[in-house]
C-alpha cells in the first residue's frame, strides 16, 4: 500500500507523458487525476494506521547502492512526520489535478502538464518517504526539476523561462550545502541511513571537524549545510528571490509546488532530521533567526505588491519562516501543524486567486479588478475563508477558529515560550508580520472583490463562476481550512501529542518551548487575534472606507513604501552583486576564452589556416609553362643539396 | 654472337607492337565512319589478348626472373601484377571513352592506338631491366600521351595542355637522361644487376651516382605528378579531353610508379638510408598540396589532379618506407586507387547536360534527386577516396601507413594521418553538394552501357572488395618479394 502510493503518481507521470498523444487530452487529466485520487485515499488510512499508535516502520523496496559501507536502499520509511506529509502532498495534488481539468482546459499541452504534476508528486513522495539522504536528496532535486518545468511550462513565455531558470539556479544554491551536508554526515557516521545516523548523532556531540585548518562543530556544521538546503527550497530569506518569479507558471502548480507542498520541503526536512538539529543549539538559533526574519520581511513586502499571486507568494514566503522559527525552538510538531494547515487553506487562496484570474481573463493585477464579489460569489466565499484562515481569526480558549488560528498561535506561543533570545525575537518579529498578514489578507479581498470595479468592459463582460469542476475539490480545502485546525489540535500538538508523533521527532528535554506553550500568559494567547483583527480592520478602513487613503500615505512614506514594493531590493543587490559578475565571468570565458582562444586557435584557426593554405597554393598554379619548368629545376636543386648535405 | 637473343618473355610486348601496326591498317581500310569503332573494339580486344599473354608468359621461374633481349628486358612477379593493372586501366579508359570520342568530334582511329601504343610504353616500363630500356619505355608512353593530350585540336584548352605537358615532358626526359649518364658514369653500367654490383664493390658511394639518382627521381617524380613536380598535373588534368583525363589518371600512373619503385629498390636498393629522405620530402609535400590545394578548387578534373597527386603521396609513403611490407603497401594502394579512380572519372563523364559537358563541382547540386544511382556510386567512391571504412580505400591507406610505422616513420605517418583528415574535406564536400544542395539542372539520362558498366563496376568494388581484399594482398606481396629476392 505504501508502494502504491508513492508510484501510482509516477505511473500516471509515464503513461501521461509518453502515451500523451493516444491518451489524448481527457484520457490524460483522469487518468492521472484518478490516481492520485486513488493515493490520497490510502494515504489517509496510513495516516490514521500510523498515528493511532505512534508506528514507524520501514517498507524495504531494493537495494539501491552496495559499495562498501556506502550502502543504502530504495526504501520507505513510515512514521507520523511521514504519514502526515503523505496526506498533505497526495490530498492537495489530487485536488489540484482536479482542478486543473477545467483551468488548464484550453492548453494544447495537457498531458505534458498532468504528466509533469504527477511526477511532481512522485518525487516530493519519494522525498518525504525516504530512509536515507541520497534516496532524499533524489526526491529534492525531482521536485526542482518539476518545479522547473512547471514554471516554465508556458516555454512561449520568455518570462517564464527566465523565471524557471532563475528558480533552478537559486535552488542550485540550496542544492549545494544540502549535498556537501550529506558528505558531512557520511564522513562523521559513515552512512546515509536515517536510523544509524539517528543513533550515532548522540555519541558525535562535540566532534570537530577541521577545514582548511579552522574547527568547526561538526554537528553544527553539518546542521547549518542542510538548513542551506532546506532554505534554498523554502525559499527563505535570501534564497526567496525565485519565489515570487516562480508565479510566472499555471495558477494550480502555484497552489501545489509553490504554497503547499515543495517549499515545505525544507521545513519537513529541518522537522525530519530533528534528532541533529536538536543537537546543535547554535544551528537551531540560526534557524529560528532565518525563519523570524524571513516571516517579518515578506510580510512587508507582501502589503505593497499589485499582483493578485504576488501577494499570496510572498504571504506563503512569510508562513515558512513562521514554520521555521517553530522549529527552531524545537517545537517542530507545531511546525509541522503550520505545514499541514497552511497547505490546505493556501491552496485554497491560490486556487481561489485562480479562479478570480480564470474569470477575469488572466488578469493578475489587483489594480484593474475590483467588485467582483457579486459576480462570482462562490469564489468570493472561498478567498474569504482561506484569507481568515490565513489571518488566524478565532475565538481564543474555545474549538472555534479557523485552521490558521490555532496552528499559528501555538507556534508563537512556542517562540514566547522558549524564554530565549532568539525565541523573543521570533516571537515579536511574528506578531508584527500577522498585522501585516491580516493588513495585506485585508486588502487583497477589498481590493479584488468590494468597491467598484476597475476592470474594463470587455474583461467585465466575460466575468463568470469557474466551472463545476474547479468549484468542487475546493470544497475539500474549504473543509480543510475550517476544521484542519481543530480537529489536528490534540494529536499534532496537544495532549495527544507524544502517542501520535512516536518517535519520528526528537525534542530533547531541556528544550521545552512546545511543552511550556499552553502555560504562556493569556495576552500572549489573546496577541495575535487582535493584531489579526487589527490589522483586518485598518484594510477596511483603508481599502473600503477611505480609498484615498492608500495614495495620500503613500506620499507621506514614499521611501518605506518604495523600499516594500521593491522587495527590499533583493533582486537588485543580487543581479549586482552575483548576476552581473557571473555574466561578466561567463562572458569572458565565452567571447575571451572560447571563441579566441579554443575557437581561434583550435577548430577555426585551423580552418582558416587551411583556407588561407589552400589560395596560396593555387596562386603556385599560374598557368605559365616557364614557372612550372623552374618549379622543377628547383625542386632538383634542393633535393641534390639536401642530398649531399645530408648523406 | 650469333645466337639470337631471348624474346620469349616479351611476347605481350612484341604481339602489342604487331597489333597496333596492324590496326592502323585496319584504320586506313576500313570505311571512315566505321574507322573508330572498329579499331576501338579491336584495340580493346588486343589488349585483352595482351593480357592474357601477361599471364600465360607468367612471372619469376624457380630460378628467378625471366630475361630477355640481353637482359635489357626482365619479367618477374612484380612486372606481371603491374602489367594487369595497367592493361585494366587501358581498357577502362577505352571503353568510357566511347561515348565521349563521337560525339566530340574526336572519332578517329588513331585515338585507340595511340593508347595501345602508350600502353605499350607502360608495360616496357615495368618491365624494364636497364637504364636504356627504361628510358624507351617512358619515352613511348610519353609520346603517345603528349599527342592524346592535345586530341581534340580544335579546342584551345587541348591543345595548350598538350603542348605543356609536352615542353615539361622534354624537359623530365633531359633529367632522366642526364641522371642516366651520370649513374653509368660512376658506375659504369646501365644495367641494374651490374649497377647493384658495382655499388656493392665501392666502398663509398660517389657524389656524382647521388646527384644522378636525384636526377632520375625527379624525373620519374614528374611522371608520376608528385610535388614539386607536379605543376603540370592540373592544367593537363583540366585541359584535356575527360577520357584522356581519366586514362591518364590511371595506367601512366601505374607504370611511373611501377618504374619509380623497381629503380629505387632493385638497383639503388642497397643506397635505401640515403634516398629515403628525398622520397620521404616528395611524400609529404604531395600530400600536403594534394590536400590543401584542392580545397579551393572548383573544377572537378582539377579536383581529381590534386587528388591524385595527394594519392600518389600516400603511395610513396610505401616506398619511403621500403622493404617488402613497403612495396606491398604501395602495390596495393595502386591496385585499390586504379578501381577507385576509374570509377570517379566515370561519374565524370556522365555529368553531361543537354549535350553539353560540365565539370564544375556545384554542378553536381542535389545529384541525388535527379541520377540517385550515380550519386550512390560516387558517394561510394568519395568515401573510399577519403579512406573510410569499409570502403576499400581505407585498407589501400593502412597499408601504407603501417608500412610506415613499421619503417619508424613516424613524422611522415602523422602528416599523411593529418592530410587525410583535410583532404576528407573536399570529398565529403562533394557528398553534401549532390545530397543536400538544391538540385541544379539534370543530368542527361541517356548515357552509354559501357560507362554505365565501368561505373558501377567501381562502385561496387570500392565496397564489396575490402571483405576480399586478399585477392589484391596476396598477389602484391608475391611481387613485392620477386623484385626484392636476390
Amino acid at each position: 500500500m505504501e508502494a502504491a502510493i508513492v508510484f501510482l503518481p509516477l505511473a500516471g507521470a509515464i503513461l501521461a507523458g509518453l502515451f500523451g498523444r493516444p491518451l489524448g487530452a481527457k484520457g490524460a487529466q483522469w487518468l492521472t487525476s484518478g490516481l492520485m485520487v486513488i493515493a490520497a485515499v490510502l494515504s489517509w488510512i496510513v495516516l490514521f494506521d500510523i498515528t493511532s499508535e505512534g508506528k514507524s516502520y520501514t517498507v524495504t523496496l531494493f537495494t539501491w547502492v552496495a559499495s562498501g559501507s556506502f550502502a543504502f536502499d530504495w526504501a520507505l520509511r513510515m512514521d507520523s512526520l511521514t504519514a502526515v506529509m503523505l496526506i498533505v502532498v497526495t490530498t492537495v495534488s489530487a485536488v489540484v489535478h482536479i482542478y486543473s481539468i477545467g483551468y488548464m482546459s484550453h492548453d494544447p499541452h495537457q498531458p505534458r502538464f498532468f504528466a509533469y504534476l504527477s511526477f511532481f508528486t512522485f518525487s516530493m513522495l519519494m522525498l518525504v518517504t525516504a530512509d536515507n539522504l541520497v534516496q532524499m536528496f533524489f526526491g529534492w532535486e525531482g521536485v526542482g526539476v518539476a518545479s522547473y518545468l512547471l514554471i516554465g511550462f508556458w516555454f512561449q513565455k520568455p518570462s517564464a523561462n527566465a523565471a524557471a531558470i532563475k528558480a533552478f539556479l537559486v535552488n542550485r544554491v540550496g542544492d549545494i550545502g544540502f549535498a556537501l551536508g550529506i558528505f558531512a554526515i557520511y564522513v562523521m557516521t559513515d552512512s546515509v541511513n536515517l536510523t544509524v545516523i539517528f543513533n550515532t548523532i548522540p555519541d558525535l556531540v562535540g566532534t570537530k571537524l577541521v577545514f582548511m585548518g579552522v574547527e568547526f562543530d561538526a554537528i553544527t556544521v553539518t546542521a547549518l549545510l542542510l538548513f542551506l538546503g532546506a532554505m534554498g527550497k523554502s525559499a527563505q530569506l535570501g534564497l526567496h528571490t525565485w519565489l515570487p518569479d516562480a508565479m510566472e507558471g499555471p495558477t494550480p502548480v502555484s497552489a501545489l509546488i509553490h504554497a503547499a507542498t515543495m517549499v515545505t520541503a525544507g521545513v519537513f526536512m529541518v522537522c525530519r532530521l530533528s534528532p541533529l538539529f536538536e543537537y546543535s543549539e547554535f544551528a537551531l538559533a540560526v534557524v529560528t533567526i532565518v525563519g523570524a526574519s524571513t516571516a517579518f520581511f515578506a510580510a512587508t513586502v507582501g502589503l505593497t505588491q499589485n499582483d493578485i499571486k504576488r501577494v499570496i507568494a510572498y504571504s506563503t514566503c512569510s508562513q515558512l519562516g513562521y514554520m521555521f522559527f517553530a522549529a527552531g525552538v524545537s517545537a517542530y510538531p507545531a511546525a509541522m501543524f503550520h505545514l499541514t494547515t497552511h497547505a490546505f487553506f493556501k491552496a485554497l487562496l491560490f486556487l481561489g486567486a485562480g479562479s478570480v484570474i480564470h474569470a477575469m481573463s488572466d488578469e493578475q493585477d489587483m489594480r484593474r479588478m475590483g467588485g467582483l464579489a457579486k459576480l462570482i460569489p462562490v469564489t468570493y466565499a472561498f478567498m474569504w475563508i482561506g484569507s481568515l484562515a490565513l489571518m488566524g481569526i478565532g475565538i481564543p480558549g474555545t474549538p472555534v477558529g479557523f485552521a490558521g488560528f490555532f496552528s499559528k498561535d501555538i507556534v508563537l506561543e512556542a517562540a514566547y515560550a522558549a524564554e530565549t533570545m532568539v525565541g523573543g525575537y521570533a516571537f515579536w518579529l511574528g506578531l508584527i508580520a500577522a498585522f501585516m498578514t491580516a493588513f495585506y489578507s485585508g486588502r487583497l479581498l477589498f481590493m479584488t472583490f468590494h468597491g467598484t470595479s476597475r476592470a474594463d468592459e470587455k474583461t467585465l463582460a466575460h466575468v463568470h463562476e469557474s466551472p463545476r469542476v474547479m468549484i468542487w475539490p475546493l470544497y475539500i480545502l474549504v473543509l480543510g481550512s475550517l476544521f484542519a485546525g481543530v480537529a489536528f489540535y490534540g494529536g499534532f500538538v496537544g495532549d495527544g501529542m507524544a502517542n501520535f508523533w512516536g518517535s519520528s521527532i526528537l525534542i530533547l528535554p531541556e528544550n521545552q518551548a512546545l511543552a511550556n506553550a499552553t502555560l504562556v500568559p493569556i495576552w500572549v494567547k489573546a496577541a495575535p487575534l487582535a493584531v489579526g483583527l487589527s490589522g483586518l480592520a485598518l484594510s477596511y478602513w483603508m481599502y473600503v472606507k477611505r480609498p484615498d487613503a492608500p495614495a495620500a500615505l503613500v506620499v507621506r512614506i514614499r521611501e518605506l513604501y518604495l523600499f516594500s514594493l521593491n522587495k527590499w531590493y533583493f533582486d537588485e543587490l543580487f543581479n549586482f552583486l552575483f548576476v552581473r559578475p557571473s555574466f561578466a565571468i561567463g562572458r569572458f570565458f565565452w567571447k575571451r576564452g572560447d571563441q579566441k582562444t579554443i575557437d581561434g586557435l583550435g577548430p577555426d584557426g585551423v580552418a582558416q589556416t587551411t583556407l588561407r593554405a589552400s589560395k596560396g597554393v593555387s596562386l603556385l598554379q599560374t598557368g605559365y609553362v616557364y614557372h612550372y619548368a623552374f618549379a622543377m629545376l628547383i625542386g632538383v636543386v634542393v633535393f641534390v643539396t639536401w642530398y649531399v648535405a645530408t648523406s | 654472337m650469333t645466337e639470337l637473343p631471348n624474346f620469349q618473355p616479351a611476347t605481350p610486348e612484341i604481339f602489342l607492337a604487331a597489333a597496333s601496326m596492324v590496326l592502323m591498317m585496319v584504320g586506313v581500310f576500313v570505311k571512315p565512319k566505321q574507322a573508330y569503332r572498329t579499331v576501338n573494339t579491336l584495340a580493346i580486344l588486343s589488349l585483352l589478348a595482351a593480357a592474357v599473354l601477361v599471364i600465360m608468359v607468367g612471372g619469376s621461374t624457380e630460378a628467378g626472373p625471366q630475361l630477355a633481349m640481353f637482359d635489357l628486358f626482365i619479367m618477374d612477379d612484380f612486372a606481371v601484377f603491374v602489367k594487369i593493372l595497367i592493361l585494366i586501366g587501358s581498357v577502362a579508359a577505352l571503353i568510357m571513352s566511347q561515348g565521349y570520342v563521337q560525339r566530340e568530334g574526336m572519332a578517329r582511329f588513331e585515338f585507340p592506338i595511340l593508347i595501345v601504343f602508350a600502353t605499350l610504353g607502360m608495360l616496357m616500363m615495368a618491365s624494364a631491366n636497364d637504364l636504356m630500356a627504361l628510358y624507351i619505355g617512358v619515352e613511348l608512353q610519353s609520346l603517345s600521351l603528349y599527342v592524346v593530350a592535345s586530341f581534340q585540336r580544335d579546342s584551345l584548352r587541348s591543345t595548350e595542355s598538350g603542348l605543356k605537358y609536352f615542353v615539361l615532358g622534354a624537359l623530365s626526359s633531359g633529367l632522366l637522361l642526364y641522371g642516366a649518364s651520370l649513374v653509368y658514369g660512376f658506375s659504369g653500367a646501365t644495367q641494374f644487376d651490374l649497377i647493384v654490383q658495382s655499388i656493392a664493390s665501392s666502398e663509398e658511394t660517389p657524389l656524382g651516382l647521388i646527384v644522378g639518382i636525384v636526377f632520375i627521381i625527379a624525373a620519374l617524380a614528374f611522371k608520376v605528378s608528385a610535388a614539386p613536380f607536379h605543376m603540370w598535373t592540373p592544367d593537363v588534368y583540366e585541359g584535356a579531353p575527360t577520357p584522356v583525363t581519366a586514362f591518364f589518371s590511371v595506367a601512366p600512373k601505374v607504370a611511373a610508379m611501377a618504374l619509380l619503385l623497381r629503380v629505387m629498390l632493385d638497383p639503388f636498393g642497397e643506397l635505401i638510408i640515403e634516398w629515403r629522405q628525398v622520397i620521404v620530402l616528395v611524400s609529404i609535400l604531395s600530400m600536403l598540396l594534394g590536400a590543401f590545394a584542392a580545397i579551393a578548387q572548383t573544377n572537378i578534373k582539377r579536383l581529381m589532379a590534386y587528388s591524385s597527386i595527394g594519392h600518389i603521396g600516400y603511395a610513396l609513403m610505401g616506398l619511403a618506407a621500403g622493404g617488402e611490407i613497403g612495396l606491398k603497401g604501395v602495390l596495393v594502394y595502386l591496385a585499390i586507387y586504379v578501381v577507385m579512380n576509374i570509377g570517379v572519372f566515370a561519374c565524370i563523364l556522365t555529368m553531361k547536360v543537354q549535350d553539353r559537358m560540365v565539370e564544375g563541382i556545384e554542378d553536381l547540386a542535389g545529384l541525388n534527386s535527379h541520377a540517385p544511382i550515380t550519386a550512390l556510386v560516387l558517394l561510394v567512391l568519395m568515401f573510399s577516396m577519403a579512406g573510410i571504412p569499409p570502403t576499400i580505400g581505407f585498407f589501400g591507406k593502412y597499408y601504407v601507413f603501417a608500412a610506415a610505422l613499421d619503417a619508424e616513420l613516424y613524422a611522415l605517418a602523422i602528416i599523411g594521418a593529418v592530410t587525410s583528415v583535410v583532404s576528407a574535406f573536399y570529398y565529403l564536400r562533394i557528398i553534401k553538394v549532390m545530397y543536400f544542395d538544391e538540385p541544379k539542372e539534370a543530368f542527361d539520362k541517356r548515357q552509354p552501357a559501357g560507362l554505365r558498366g565501368v561505373m558501377v563496376t567501381s562502385g561496387f568494388l570500392s565496397v564489396a572488395l575490402a571483405p576480399f581484399l586478399s585477392v589484391i594482398v596476396t598477389p602484391a606481396g608475391i611481387a613485392a618479394a620477386s623484385i626484392l629476392a636476390p
